[in-house]
């Protein structure tokens, strides 16, 4: 094995992601600790043409490759095992992503090497730890790691992309990214559909969350935005339960929002969530449950039941 | 299409959680479905009643909760459940993955379902690692899988509203996170008769151990309302300081 460090550069829509930046700073932090180099594998199509933008790594090993698609969950998940095994590196970094999530079980159990998911830190000085978070953020836990290598899949936020983004030009290396017998056919990417409102572009928001408890209380807060003049938003159990449009979510697999105030209602504030809104100028959360991670982010909070601040806050607006 | 659909029970997320030691007070939690592998059985369930076959519901465990799921798949339209081993309670994702591979691995199954993720799932995503352990194609945060032919055409959710459309060949293992429709509801009527219908059978079996590969050394609350300063008193002092508040921020 070597000491180097691997991050998996994940790319969609010809952009390498936020998160692959923040991959590179975590690497770059703990190259500091193993003494290793940080190598990023790009893979699919338009690699080559992204390598350039890694410069946070040492090397980038770029398999360009038009016939997986945008992203092939079976043939990504075979190429980066692929190079796990070749390289063995003692580290290996993937996004906590749609895409991550495919490629890092896969890696680890044909690798045979321990898997950490939903983690918001590393260390590397005295042995391998991390910080990780469960329970949709409610609880933090230090974890230990037998033995001296490891798959890490990281949350958002755990590092600055633009300490990844730093950094000269590494060498480029290509690699063979050539698969077959695949079950799996890439066929389209689809654009997000668009609703009757842009949340993006909203000054004030008032989200729901799984609090609302019921299609039925969706009109009470729908009350509340109207007399406040602001648009309703929902995190993603609203969204999946069908109760509002998914135009309407907040989050990670939804848009991210950078209102003047954002007024969270019943919203525990998962770290899917906290991604999309946690620039907003000002955030209000509401909710019941005085360990809610939102209130972590929030401006303001009050601890306490959303139907019955609800009704005080629409007659305050309206009166 | 013979289809197997993997379930877990997890702390309810509307609880408050305690904590003893490096795990959860897990006295008075209450435990409930996955609500990812909810949407995963409504998925399962929907491509059953498009294109017939079977259904096949399957948890570890045998505490009161992973037999009330159990007993509601039956109820929604499952054609079969088994409860997995015995004191399956607390195991890493990889312990779960085991065991599941291990139930799934002679079943002929042409797919298998399971919620893209659970809370508590440090060491990987069981669905996931199913996959891996039975050597079968997958693909994770699946929106929608429809039967096309003798495949799957399945959406899969990138992030902020990208999607991307994939021609898939069965066998494939599936991490749905969300359904087509909304899960169904059930009546309670009707999960008692799945309780008397015979349909859920009890599988014992050696329980995996965990592989403790990966070990928790200390678990704590987050520290939250750090930035946020807490508004004090009753629903009317809470909502004249957010009018004082969004004053302030120029919006009213």
């Amino acid at each position: 094995m070597t000491q180097d460090i691997l991050v998996y550069a994940e790319h969609l829509n010809g952009e390498v992601t936020e998160a692959s930046f923040e991959l590179l700073a975590m690497a770059r932090k703990l190259a500091g600790a193993t003494g290793g180099s940080v190598d990023a594998a790009i893979v699919g199509p338009g690699a080559s043409g992204l390598a350039g933008s890694l410069g946070g790594a040492d090397r980038i090993l770029v398999g360009d490759s038009d016939s997986l698609g945008d992203f092939n969950p079976q043939g990504h998940a075979a190429i980066f095992t692929t190079l796990v095994q070749a390289r063995e590196p003692a580290i290996v970094l993937l996004p906590y992503t749609s895409v991550g999530m495919d490629v890092a079980s896969i890696v680890a159990t044909a690798t045979d090497l321990p898997l950490v998911s939903y983690c918001l830190d590393l260390d590397a000085s005295g042995g391998l730890t991390a910080t990780c978070q469960l329970y949709g953020g409610k609880v933090e836990v230090d974890v230990e790691i037998d033995g001296d290598r490891a798959i890490f899949a990281m949350l958002s936020g755990s590092a600055s992309a633009d300490d990844g983004r730093a950094g000269g030009a590494g060498a480029i290396e290509s690699i063979d990214a050539a698969v077959s017998d695949l079950s799996i056919e890439f066929v389209a990417l689809n654009e997000p559909e668009s609703g009757d409102v842009d949340i993006t572009a909203e000054e004030v928001l008032v989200a729901v969350g799984r609090g609302i408890e019921s299609e039925d209380n969706i009109e009470e807060a729908q009350e509340l935005a109207d007399a406040l003049g602001a648009s309703l938003a929902a995190s993603r159990p609203i969204i999946d339960q069908g109760w509002l449009p998914k135009s309407r979510q907040v989050g990670k697999s939804g848009l991210s929002v950078k209102p003047k105030v954002y007024l969270a209602l019943g919203i525990s504030g998962a770290p899917e969530h906290l991604e999309g809104m946690r620039d907003a100028s000002t955030i209000i959360a509401i909710n019941s449950d005085p360990q809610a991670p939102i209130f972590g982010v929030a401006h303001y909070g009050w601890v306490g039941d959303i139907f019955d601040f609800m009704p005080e806050l629409t007659d305050r607006l309206e009166g | 299409m013979n289809i197997a659909v993997l379930l877990r029970a997890v702390p309810d997320p509307v609880e408050e959680l305690e904590i003893d030691g490096e795990d959860l007070d897990r006295d008075f939690l209450g435990f409930v479905l996955n609500e990812f592998d909810d949407h995963a059985l409504e998925e399962g369930l929907l491509i059953k009643e498009e294109v017939g076959g079977s259904l096949t519901a399957y948890a570890l465990g045998t505490a009161d909760e992973v037999e009330q799921m159990l007993h509601t798949a039956i109820a929604k339209g499952a054609d079969s459940a088994q409860m997995l081993g015995e004191d399956l309670d607390v195991i890493d994702a990889h312990g779960q993955a085991t065991a599941f591979a291990d139930a799934l691995r002679d079943g002929g199954y042409d797919l298998i379902l399971s919620g893209v993720q659970a809370s508590d799932e440090l060491d990987g995503q069981v669905a996931m690692l199913v996959a891996a352990e039975l050597g079968m194609p997958h693909m994770s945060v699946v929106i929608s899988a429809t039967p096309d032919g003798g495949d799957l055409k399945v959406t899969k959710e990138f992030w902020a509203g990208i999607t991307a459309d994939y021609r898939v060949s069965l066998p494939v293992v599936l991490g749905v996170q969300t359904a087509r429709e909304a899960p169904r509801y059930v009546a309670v009527a009707r999960i008692r008769q799945a309780q008397e219908s015979g349909a859920l059978e009890s599988v014992d079996f050696d329980d995996p151990d965990p592989t403790d590969r990966v070990r928790i050394t200390g678990m704590r609350l987050p520290e939250v309302g750090d930035g946020a300063e807490m508004i004090d008193g009753d629903e009317e002092a809470a909502a004249d300081k957010v009018v004082e508040i969004l004053a302030a921020a120029g919006v009213r």
